[in-house]
Protein backbone atom coordinates (compact mmCIF):
# COMPACT_ATOMS: atom_id res chain seq x y z
CA UNK A 1 0.00 0.00 0.00
CA UNK A 2 1.31 3.53 -1.16
CA UNK A 3 3.14 5.56 2.10
CA UNK A 4 2.16 8.88 2.25
CA UNK A 5 3.26 11.48 3.98
CA UNK A 6 1.88 14.84 5.75
CA UNK A 7 3.41 17.56 7.07
CA UNK A 8 1.93 19.81 9.13
CA UNK A 9 2.34 23.70 9.15
CA UNK A 10 4.31 23.22 12.32
CA UNK A 11 6.89 21.21 10.80
CA UNK A 12 4.85 17.69 12.14
CA UNK A 13 5.08 14.70 10.15
CA UNK A 14 2.66 11.54 9.51
CA UNK A 15 3.57 9.30 7.37
CA UNK A 16 0.42 6.57 6.70
CA UNK A 17 -0.59 4.09 4.18
CA UNK A 18 -3.33 5.19 2.19
CA UNK A 19 -5.26 2.42 0.18
CA UNK A 20 -5.01 2.85 -3.95
CA UNK A 21 -7.84 4.52 -5.14
CA UNK A 22 -8.62 6.71 -1.93
CA UNK A 23 -7.54 10.42 -2.59
CA UNK A 24 -5.00 12.38 -0.32
CA UNK A 25 -7.58 13.88 1.50
CA UNK A 26 -9.54 10.60 3.10
CA UNK A 27 -5.53 9.44 3.55
CA UNK A 28 -5.20 12.14 5.99
CA UNK A 29 -8.99 12.48 7.27
CA UNK A 30 -9.05 8.45 8.01
CA UNK A 31 -5.87 8.99 10.09
CA UNK A 32 -6.71 11.99 11.65
CA UNK A 33 -4.23 14.02 10.39
CA UNK A 34 -5.08 17.52 11.44
CA UNK A 35 -4.18 20.33 8.93
CA UNK A 36 -6.95 18.97 6.82
CA UNK A 37 -10.32 20.10 7.41
CA UNK A 38 -12.30 18.92 4.10
CA UNK A 39 -15.57 20.32 5.04
CA UNK A 40 -17.35 19.37 2.07
CA UNK A 41 -16.43 15.81 2.18
CA UNK A 42 -14.79 15.37 -1.23
CA UNK A 43 -17.08 16.94 -3.56
CA UNK A 44 -13.64 19.94 -4.41
CA UNK A 45 -16.27 22.72 -3.17
CA UNK A 46 -14.95 24.21 0.10
CA UNK A 47 -11.01 24.29 -0.90
CA UNK A 48 -10.55 23.25 2.76
CA UNK A 49 -7.88 20.31 1.86
CA UNK A 50 -5.58 22.36 -0.05
CA UNK A 51 -1.77 20.46 0.42
CA UNK A 52 1.67 21.44 -1.47
CA UNK A 53 2.45 18.78 -3.30
CA UNK A 54 6.58 17.93 -2.75
CA UNK A 55 8.47 19.26 -5.70
CA UNK A 56 9.68 15.83 -6.68
CA UNK A 57 6.40 14.58 -7.11
CA UNK A 58 4.34 17.33 -8.88
CA UNK A 59 5.82 15.53 -12.35
CA UNK A 60 3.57 12.32 -11.19
CA UNK A 61 1.11 14.39 -9.13
CA UNK A 62 0.10 17.30 -11.68
CA UNK A 63 -1.17 20.68 -11.40
CA UNK A 64 -5.02 21.39 -11.52
CA UNK A 65 -6.14 21.50 -14.92
CA UNK A 66 -6.72 25.04 -15.95
CA UNK A 67 -10.47 25.91 -16.01
CA UNK A 68 -11.24 23.35 -13.69
CA UNK A 69 -13.42 23.16 -10.66
CA UNK A 70 -10.18 22.15 -8.79
CA UNK A 71 -8.09 25.37 -10.37
CA UNK A 72 -11.05 27.88 -9.96
CA UNK A 73 -11.25 26.64 -6.20
CA UNK A 74 -7.79 26.68 -5.22
CA UNK A 75 -8.04 30.22 -6.77
CA UNK A 76 -9.87 31.16 -4.03
CA UNK A 77 -8.24 29.85 -1.22
CA UNK A 78 -5.67 31.48 0.82
CA UNK A 79 -1.73 31.31 0.49
CA UNK A 80 -2.00 29.13 -2.45
CA UNK A 81 1.67 28.87 -4.19
CA UNK A 82 2.51 27.15 -7.74
CA UNK A 83 2.50 23.60 -6.07
CA UNK A 84 -1.07 23.65 -4.30
CA UNK A 85 -3.54 21.25 -4.75
CA UNK A 86 -6.80 19.91 -3.57
CA UNK A 87 -6.02 16.81 -2.23
CA UNK A 88 -9.23 15.34 -2.70
CA UNK A 89 -8.66 15.35 -6.23
CA UNK A 90 -5.46 13.33 -5.89
CA UNK A 91 -6.87 10.11 -6.29
CA UNK A 92 -3.69 7.80 -5.26
CA UNK A 93 -1.73 4.93 -6.93
CA UNK A 94 0.35 2.51 -6.59
CA UNK A 95 3.56 5.07 -8.16
CA UNK A 96 2.39 7.44 -5.74
CA UNK A 97 4.55 5.57 -3.06
CA UNK A 98 6.57 7.90 -0.59
CA UNK A 99 4.72 10.84 -1.79
CA UNK A 100 4.85 14.15 0.66
CA UNK A 101 2.67 16.34 0.56
CA UNK A 102 2.41 20.02 2.83
CA UNK A 103 -0.10 21.35 4.76
CA UNK A 104 -0.71 25.49 4.70
CA UNK A 105 -0.80 27.95 7.39
CA UNK A 106 -4.76 27.44 7.39
CA UNK A 107 -7.23 26.37 5.55
CA UNK A 108 -10.03 28.56 4.46
CA UNK B 1 -51.55 26.37 3.35
CA UNK B 2 -51.18 28.80 5.80
CA UNK B 3 -49.71 29.24 8.76
CA UNK B 4 -51.30 31.19 10.93
CA UNK B 5 -49.90 31.96 14.34
CA UNK B 6 -50.41 28.38 17.13
CA UNK B 7 -51.00 25.83 13.94
CA UNK B 8 -50.10 22.52 14.51
CA UNK B 9 -47.61 22.39 12.19
CA UNK B 10 -46.59 18.82 11.88
CA UNK B 11 -50.71 18.10 11.27
CA UNK B 12 -50.26 21.16 8.19
CA UNK B 13 -47.29 19.85 6.86
CA UNK B 14 -48.55 16.24 6.35
CA UNK B 15 -52.29 17.07 5.55
CA UNK B 16 -51.89 20.09 3.19
CA UNK B 17 -51.69 18.84 -0.77
CA UNK B 18 -48.08 18.51 -1.98
CA UNK B 19 -48.24 20.85 -4.59
CA UNK B 20 -49.67 23.77 -2.12
CA UNK B 21 -46.64 23.14 0.46
CA UNK B 22 -44.85 26.76 0.60
CA UNK B 23 -41.89 26.74 2.20
CA UNK B 24 -41.44 30.14 1.45
CA UNK B 25 -43.56 31.57 3.68
CA UNK B 26 -41.98 33.55 6.13
CA UNK B 27 -43.98 33.15 9.01
CA UNK B 28 -42.73 29.79 8.60
CA UNK B 29 -39.51 30.81 10.19
CA UNK B 30 -40.84 33.86 12.40
CA UNK B 31 -42.98 30.87 14.31
CA UNK B 32 -39.87 28.22 13.97
CA UNK B 33 -42.08 25.74 12.43
CA UNK B 34 -40.74 24.81 9.06
CA UNK B 35 -39.36 21.21 9.84
CA UNK B 36 -42.15 19.01 9.27
CA UNK B 37 -42.56 20.83 5.99
CA UNK B 38 -39.18 20.14 4.83
CA UNK B 39 -39.17 16.63 6.45
CA UNK B 40 -42.00 15.78 4.37
CA UNK B 41 -40.43 17.06 0.89
CA UNK B 42 -36.96 15.44 1.60
CA UNK B 43 -39.46 12.03 2.22
CA UNK B 44 -41.95 12.81 -0.92
CA UNK B 45 -40.92 14.87 -3.26
CA UNK B 46 -37.41 15.85 -2.48
CA UNK B 47 -37.04 18.75 -5.58
CA UNK B 48 -40.26 19.75 -5.50
CA UNK B 49 -42.31 22.85 -7.55
CA UNK B 50 -44.16 24.82 -5.90
CA UNK B 51 -46.74 26.94 -8.25
CA UNK B 52 -48.19 30.26 -7.05
CA UNK B 53 -46.35 30.52 -4.03
CA UNK B 54 -46.13 33.58 -2.46
CA UNK B 55 -43.02 34.17 -3.57
CA UNK B 56 -44.02 32.72 -7.26
CA UNK B 57 -42.54 29.43 -8.88
CA UNK B 58 -40.19 28.08 -7.81
CA UNK B 59 -38.22 24.65 -7.40
CA UNK B 60 -37.47 23.57 -3.52
CA UNK B 61 -33.90 21.77 -3.51
CA UNK B 62 -34.41 19.67 0.25
CA UNK B 63 -31.99 17.12 -0.18
CA UNK B 64 -27.99 17.73 1.40
CA UNK B 65 -26.56 16.55 -2.17
CA UNK B 66 -28.68 17.84 -4.51
CA UNK B 67 -28.05 21.39 -2.65
CA UNK B 68 -24.25 20.62 -3.04
CA UNK B 69 -25.01 19.60 -7.03
CA UNK B 70 -26.81 22.80 -7.73
CA UNK B 71 -23.79 24.28 -5.70
CA UNK B 72 -21.34 23.27 -7.88
CA UNK B 73 -22.85 24.24 -11.19
CA UNK B 74 -22.52 27.90 -11.36
CA UNK B 75 -22.01 27.51 -15.25
CA UNK B 76 -26.13 26.11 -15.34
CA UNK B 77 -27.58 27.63 -11.78
CA UNK B 78 -26.70 31.10 -11.69
CA UNK B 79 -26.82 34.14 -9.48
CA UNK B 80 -26.53 36.52 -11.58
CA UNK B 81 -28.66 39.73 -10.13
CA UNK B 82 -30.14 40.71 -13.51
CA UNK B 83 -31.78 36.90 -13.82
CA UNK B 84 -33.11 37.32 -9.92
CA UNK B 85 -29.80 37.13 -7.98
CA UNK B 86 -29.33 35.12 -4.94
CA UNK B 87 -32.85 35.50 -3.03
CA UNK B 88 -36.26 34.08 -3.78
CA UNK B 89 -37.14 37.41 -3.73
CA UNK B 90 -38.12 38.65 -7.17
CA UNK B 91 -37.32 42.59 -6.81
CA UNK B 92 -38.35 44.51 -10.17
CA UNK B 93 -35.53 44.80 -12.14
CA UNK B 94 -33.94 48.78 -11.28
CA UNK B 95 -33.79 47.55 -7.87
CA UNK B 96 -31.61 43.95 -9.00
CA UNK B 97 -28.32 45.13 -7.45
CA UNK B 98 -25.05 43.35 -8.37
CA UNK B 99 -22.59 42.37 -5.88
CA UNK B 100 -19.74 39.75 -6.14
CA UNK B 101 -22.32 37.26 -4.40
CA UNK B 102 -24.68 38.14 -7.34
CA UNK B 103 -22.31 37.49 -10.04
CA UNK B 104 -21.25 34.14 -12.09
CA UNK B 105 -17.53 33.58 -12.99
CA UNK B 106 -15.08 34.72 -14.23
CA UNK B 107 -16.43 38.66 -12.61
CA UNK B 108 -17.41 37.27 -10.21
CA UNK B 109 -13.89 35.86 -9.25
CA UNK B 110 -11.88 38.86 -9.94
CA UNK B 111 -14.18 40.66 -7.35
CA UNK B 112 -14.16 38.37 -4.67
CA UNK B 113 -10.29 37.68 -4.91
CA UNK B 114 -10.10 41.56 -3.73
CA UNK B 115 -11.25 41.31 -0.57
CA UNK B 116 -10.73 37.63 0.18
CA UNK B 117 -7.05 38.52 1.69
CA UNK B 118 -8.41 40.03 4.97
CA UNK B 119 -9.42 36.94 6.40
CA UNK B 120 -6.33 34.77 5.17
CA UNK B 121 -4.94 32.73 7.88
CA UNK B 122 -2.04 35.51 9.11
CA UNK B 123 -5.04 37.98 9.03
CA UNK B 124 -6.90 36.19 10.97
CA UNK B 125 -4.06 35.60 13.61
CA UNK B 126 -4.03 39.44 13.82
CA UNK B 127 -7.38 40.12 14.74
CA UNK B 128 -7.72 37.41 17.63
CA UNK B 129 -6.08 39.26 19.96
CA UNK B 130 -8.90 42.35 19.70
CA UNK B 131 -11.30 39.98 19.38
CA UNK B 132 -10.64 38.37 22.32
CA UNK B 133 -9.76 41.55 24.17
CA UNK B 134 -13.64 43.11 22.92
CA UNK B 135 -15.23 40.12 23.93
CA UNK B 136 -13.88 40.08 27.71
CA UNK B 137 -15.12 43.79 27.74
CA UNK B 138 -18.95 43.09 26.31
CA UNK B 139 -19.22 39.96 28.31
CA UNK B 140 -17.50 41.57 31.63
CA UNK B 141 -20.55 44.64 31.55
CA UNK B 142 -23.27 42.10 31.46
CA UNK B 143 -25.57 42.25 34.47
CA UNK B 144 -25.49 39.64 37.02
CA UNK B 145 -29.17 37.87 38.40
CA UNK B 146 -31.12 40.44 35.73
CA UNK B 147 -32.98 39.87 32.96
CA UNK B 148 -31.11 41.18 29.68
CA UNK B 149 -31.39 41.00 25.52
CA UNK B 150 -28.52 39.19 25.06
CA UNK B 151 -29.45 39.78 20.81
CA UNK B 152 -28.88 43.78 21.96
CA UNK B 153 -26.07 43.13 24.43
CA UNK B 154 -23.51 40.51 23.16
CA UNK B 155 -24.48 39.44 19.46
CA UNK B 156 -25.16 42.82 17.69
CA UNK B 157 -22.49 44.97 19.70
CA UNK B 158 -19.74 42.47 19.30
CA UNK B 159 -20.55 41.60 15.14
CA UNK B 160 -20.92 45.29 14.87
CA UNK B 161 -17.62 46.17 16.71
CA UNK B 162 -16.06 43.38 14.12
CA UNK B 163 -17.48 44.78 11.32
CA UNK B 164 -16.27 48.28 11.76
CA UNK B 165 -12.84 46.84 12.48
CA UNK B 166 -13.00 45.19 8.61
CA UNK B 167 -14.39 48.12 7.06
CA UNK B 168 -12.12 50.62 9.47
CA UNK B 169 -15.56 52.34 9.94
CA UNK B 170 -15.96 55.04 12.94
CA UNK B 171 -16.53 53.29 16.22
CA UNK B 172 -18.75 55.70 17.52
CA UNK B 173 -20.90 55.34 14.37
CA UNK B 174 -21.18 51.43 14.32
CA UNK B 175 -25.04 51.71 15.32
CA UNK B 176 -25.76 52.64 11.36
CA UNK B 177 -23.82 49.24 10.15
CA UNK B 178 -26.49 47.45 12.15
CA UNK B 179 -29.52 49.53 11.07
CA UNK B 180 -28.27 49.89 7.04
CA UNK B 181 -27.72 45.69 7.56
CA UNK B 182 -31.47 45.12 8.87
CA UNK B 183 -32.76 47.21 6.51
CA UNK B 184 -31.09 45.46 3.18
CA UNK B 185 -32.32 42.31 3.68
CA UNK B 186 -35.93 43.31 5.64
CA UNK B 187 -38.90 41.54 3.83
CA UNK B 188 -41.17 44.34 2.51
CA UNK B 189 -43.82 42.48 3.87
CA UNK B 190 -42.96 41.95 7.34
CA UNK B 191 -44.60 45.04 8.76
CA UNK B 192 -41.66 47.31 9.12
CA UNK B 193 -39.73 50.23 8.19
CA UNK B 194 -38.93 48.99 4.65
CA UNK B 195 -41.98 48.55 3.05
CA UNK B 196 -41.16 49.12 -0.84
CA UNK B 197 -37.88 49.16 -2.43
CA UNK B 198 -37.94 52.30 -2.76
CA UNK B 199 -37.81 53.40 0.77
CA UNK B 200 -34.90 50.31 1.05
CA UNK B 201 -32.95 52.26 -1.49
CA UNK B 202 -34.14 55.60 0.49
CA UNK B 203 -32.40 54.13 3.51
CA UNK B 204 -28.95 52.39 2.07
CA UNK B 205 -28.41 55.86 -0.25
CA UNK B 206 -26.94 57.70 2.81
CA UNK B 207 -24.67 53.78 2.96
CA UNK B 208 -23.52 54.91 -0.36
CA UNK B 209 -22.75 58.52 0.95
CA UNK B 210 -21.20 57.53 3.65
CA UNK B 211 -18.71 54.68 2.22
CA UNK B 212 -17.78 57.01 -1.10
CA UNK B 213 -16.34 59.64 1.37
CA UNK B 214 -14.66 56.97 2.88
CA UNK B 215 -13.80 55.49 -0.56
CA UNK B 216 -12.17 58.49 -2.08
CA UNK B 217 -10.24 58.97 1.63
CA UNK B 218 -8.46 56.04 1.29
CA UNK B 219 -8.13 55.58 -2.52
CA UNK B 220 -5.52 58.81 -2.20
CA UNK B 221 -3.54 57.05 0.98
CA UNK B 222 -1.39 53.69 0.20
CA UNK B 223 -3.39 50.68 0.34
CA UNK B 224 -4.49 49.67 4.04
CA UNK B 225 -6.32 46.42 5.42
CA UNK B 226 -9.39 47.10 5.70
CA UNK B 227 -12.27 46.16 3.10
CA UNK B 228 -13.05 49.52 1.38
CA UNK B 229 -8.79 50.11 0.99
CA UNK B 230 -8.43 46.99 -0.28
CA UNK B 231 -11.79 47.83 -2.90
CA UNK B 232 -10.57 51.15 -3.36
CA UNK B 233 -6.93 49.92 -4.62
CA UNK B 234 -8.08 46.59 -6.01
CA UNK B 235 -7.36 45.90 -10.04
CA UNK B 236 -10.92 44.23 -10.27
CA UNK B 237 -12.61 47.02 -8.16
CA UNK B 238 -10.92 49.90 -8.23
CA UNK B 239 -13.99 51.53 -10.35
CA UNK B 240 -16.42 50.49 -8.61
CA UNK B 241 -17.35 53.52 -6.87
CA UNK B 242 -18.81 55.21 -10.34
CA UNK B 243 -21.33 52.56 -10.37
CA UNK B 244 -23.54 53.18 -7.41
CA UNK B 245 -25.57 50.37 -7.72
CA UNK B 246 -23.24 47.96 -7.70
CA UNK B 247 -21.18 49.35 -5.13
CA UNK B 248 -23.69 48.90 -2.86
CA UNK B 249 -24.44 45.76 -4.21
CA UNK B 250 -20.88 45.18 -2.74
CA UNK B 251 -21.60 46.87 0.44
CA UNK B 252 -24.06 45.58 1.31
CA UNK B 253 -23.10 42.01 0.95
CA UNK B 254 -19.94 42.65 3.11
CA UNK B 255 -21.95 44.59 5.48
CA UNK B 256 -24.65 41.84 5.95
CA UNK B 257 -22.42 38.61 5.73
CA UNK B 258 -20.09 39.88 8.10
CA UNK B 259 -22.59 41.22 10.28
CA UNK B 260 -26.09 38.98 10.00
CA UNK B 261 -25.37 35.90 10.26
CA UNK B 262 -22.83 35.46 12.65
CA UNK B 263 -24.74 37.85 15.35
CA UNK B 264 -27.35 34.99 14.46
CA UNK B 265 -25.38 31.99 15.63
CA UNK B 266 -24.47 33.78 18.36
CA UNK B 267 -28.02 33.69 19.71
CA UNK B 268 -29.26 30.53 18.40
CA UNK B 269 -25.60 28.81 19.87
CA UNK B 270 -26.97 29.70 23.27
CA UNK B 271 -30.29 29.18 22.57
CA UNK B 272 -29.00 26.00 21.53
CA UNK B 273 -27.12 24.94 24.29
CA UNK B 274 -30.16 26.24 27.09
CA UNK B 275 -32.20 23.93 24.98
CA UNK B 276 -29.80 21.01 25.13
CA UNK B 277 -28.95 20.86 28.91
CA UNK B 278 -27.00 17.77 28.40
CA UNK B 279 -25.18 19.09 25.84
CA UNK B 280 -24.09 22.27 28.14
CA UNK B 281 -23.30 19.69 30.78
CA UNK B 282 -20.48 18.25 28.46
CA UNK B 283 -19.74 21.50 27.74
CA UNK B 284 -19.09 22.61 31.08
CA UNK B 285 -17.02 19.75 31.85
CA UNK B 286 -14.89 19.92 28.97
CA UNK B 287 -14.98 23.09 27.70
CA UNK B 288 -12.41 22.00 24.71
CA UNK B 289 -15.48 21.06 23.01
CA UNK B 290 -15.65 24.43 22.00
CA UNK B 291 -13.99 23.83 18.65
CA UNK B 292 -16.27 21.56 17.22
CA UNK B 293 -19.50 22.52 18.97
CA UNK B 294 -18.65 25.85 16.90
CA UNK B 295 -19.37 24.39 13.51
CA UNK B 296 -22.20 22.43 14.98
CA UNK B 297 -24.02 25.73 16.23
CA UNK B 298 -23.61 27.15 12.80
CA UNK B 299 -25.04 24.17 11.18
CA UNK B 300 -27.70 24.08 14.10
CA UNK B 301 -29.01 27.70 13.38
CA UNK B 302 -28.67 27.76 9.66
CA UNK B 303 -28.25 31.28 9.72
CA UNK B 304 -29.08 31.76 5.89
CA UNK B 305 -32.05 29.72 5.18
CA UNK B 306 -31.96 29.89 1.85
CA UNK B 307 -29.69 30.94 -1.49
CA UNK B 308 -31.25 30.87 -4.81
CA UNK B 309 -29.93 30.42 -8.12
CA UNK B 310 -32.11 30.75 -11.90
CA UNK B 311 -31.61 28.00 -14.41
CA UNK B 312 -29.65 29.32 -17.54
CA UNK B 313 -29.89 25.83 -19.19
CA UNK B 314 -32.71 22.54 -19.58
CA UNK B 315 -31.43 20.81 -16.86
CA UNK B 316 -32.12 17.69 -14.12
CA UNK B 317 -31.31 17.73 -10.14
CA UNK B 318 -32.99 14.48 -8.73
CA UNK B 319 -34.66 13.28 -11.57
CA UNK B 320 -36.52 16.24 -12.26
CA UNK B 321 -36.79 18.27 -15.05
CA UNK B 322 -35.36 21.93 -14.45
CA UNK B 323 -36.06 24.31 -17.57
CA UNK B 324 -34.26 27.22 -18.29
CA UNK B 325 -35.63 30.15 -16.26
CA UNK B 326 -36.59 28.41 -13.64
CA UNK B 327 -36.10 29.44 -9.81
CA UNK B 328 -34.13 26.97 -8.09
CA UNK B 329 -34.03 27.25 -4.69
CA UNK B 330 -31.38 25.60 -2.22
CA UNK B 331 -32.88 25.16 1.18
CA UNK B 332 -30.11 25.25 3.65
CA UNK B 333 -32.15 24.68 6.78
CA UNK B 334 -33.35 21.46 5.18
CA UNK B 335 -30.05 20.45 3.82
CA UNK B 336 -28.90 20.71 7.46
CA UNK B 337 -31.65 18.23 8.35
CA UNK B 338 -30.86 15.38 6.31
CA UNK B 339 -30.74 12.28 7.59
CA UNK B 340 -28.93 10.94 4.68
CA UNK B 341 -25.61 13.26 4.61
CA UNK B 342 -25.52 14.00 8.71
CA UNK B 343 -25.78 11.63 11.17
CA UNK B 344 -28.93 12.10 13.84
CA UNK B 345 -29.58 15.60 11.82
CA UNK B 346 -32.37 16.59 14.15
CA UNK B 347 -30.30 16.57 17.50
CA UNK B 348 -27.46 19.09 18.67
CA UNK B 349 -24.49 16.87 19.01
CA UNK B 350 -21.66 19.68 20.20
CA UNK B 351 -18.45 16.72 20.16
CA UNK B 352 -19.99 14.81 16.61
CA UNK B 353 -18.02 13.74 14.50
CA UNK B 354 -16.91 15.96 11.36
CA UNK B 355 -19.24 18.83 12.52
CA UNK B 356 -17.95 21.00 9.42
CA UNK B 357 -19.99 19.10 6.89
CA UNK B 358 -22.73 21.18 6.80
CA UNK B 359 -24.87 23.69 4.19
CA UNK B 360 -24.72 26.97 6.18
CA UNK B 361 -21.88 28.31 4.41
CA UNK B 362 -22.67 26.87 1.05
CA UNK B 363 -20.38 25.51 -1.18
CA UNK B 364 -18.56 25.91 -4.41
CA UNK B 365 -17.37 29.52 -5.62
CA UNK B 366 -19.68 31.47 -3.44
CA UNK B 367 -18.65 29.62 -0.23
CA UNK B 368 -18.86 32.21 2.40
CA UNK B 369 -15.70 33.91 2.13
CA UNK B 370 -15.38 34.51 6.17
CA UNK B 371 -16.12 31.31 7.25
CA UNK B 372 -12.99 30.51 9.38
CA UNK B 373 -13.20 34.37 10.78
CA UNK B 374 -17.12 33.80 12.01
CA UNK B 375 -15.94 30.29 13.26
CA UNK B 376 -13.15 32.48 15.07
CA UNK B 377 -15.03 35.08 16.60
CA UNK B 378 -17.54 32.38 17.91
CA UNK B 379 -14.88 30.33 19.45
CA UNK B 380 -13.61 33.21 21.47
CA UNK B 381 -16.83 33.78 22.37
CA UNK B 382 -17.64 30.81 24.08
CA UNK B 383 -14.31 30.19 25.47
CA UNK B 384 -14.72 33.51 27.13
CA UNK B 385 -18.23 32.72 28.27
CA UNK B 386 -17.21 29.60 29.19
CA UNK B 387 -13.68 31.47 31.64
CA UNK B 388 -17.04 33.85 33.34
CA UNK B 389 -20.17 32.14 33.34
CA UNK B 390 -20.77 28.86 34.27
CA UNK B 391 -24.37 29.07 33.72
CA UNK B 392 -26.89 31.24 31.52
CA UNK B 393 -30.72 30.75 31.21
CA UNK B 394 -32.97 31.58 28.74
CA UNK B 395 -35.85 33.08 30.43
CA UNK B 396 -38.42 32.86 27.05
CA UNK B 397 -38.37 31.65 23.71
CA UNK B 398 -36.62 34.19 21.69
CA UNK B 399 -38.51 36.25 19.03
CA UNK B 400 -38.01 35.52 15.46
CA UNK B 401 -37.77 37.48 11.67
CA UNK B 402 -40.26 37.76 9.55
CA UNK B 403 -38.32 36.58 6.66
CA UNK B 404 -37.25 33.63 4.42
CA UNK B 405 -33.25 34.40 3.90
CA UNK B 406 -32.23 35.89 7.36
CA UNK B 407 -32.88 33.31 9.88
CA UNK B 408 -32.77 35.90 12.28
CA UNK B 409 -33.27 35.81 16.09
CA UNK B 410 -34.57 39.76 16.85
CA UNK B 411 -34.85 39.37 20.95
CA UNK B 412 -33.48 36.88 23.40
CA UNK B 413 -34.21 37.00 27.24
CA UNK B 414 -31.45 35.88 28.93
CA UNK B 415 -30.14 35.82 32.74
CA UNK B 416 -27.06 34.92 34.32
CA UNK B 417 -27.12 33.61 37.66
CA UNK B 418 -24.93 35.98 40.18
Amino acid sequence: MPRITYIEYNGTEHTVDVPVGKSVMQGAIENNIPGIDADCGGECACATCHVYVDEAWLGLVGLPTPGSQEASMLSFAAVTQPDSRLSCQINVTQAMDGLIVRMPEGQH
Amino acid sequence: MNAPVQIDAATDAYSTPLDQIDVSNPRLYQEDCYFPYFERLRREDPVHYRKGGMYGDFWSVTKFKDIMHVETHPEIYSSEAKLGGISITDRPMEFRRSSFISMDPPRHDDQRRVVSPIVAPANLNNMSSIIRERTARVLDGLPRNETFDWVQDVSIELTTLMLATLFDFPVADRAKLTWWSDRATEDVNAGGIVNSEEKRLEILTEAVQVFTGMWHERAAKPPSYDLISMLAHGEATKNLVNDPAEFLGNLTLLIVGGNDTTRNSMSGGLAALCKNPSEYDKLRANPGLIPSMVPEIIRWVSPIIHMRRTAKADAEIGGKQIKAGDKVVMWYVSGNRDEESIDRPNEFIIDRARPRHHLSFGFGVHRCVGNRLAEMQLNILWEEIMKRFPRIELMEEPKRLYSNFIHGITEMKVRIPA
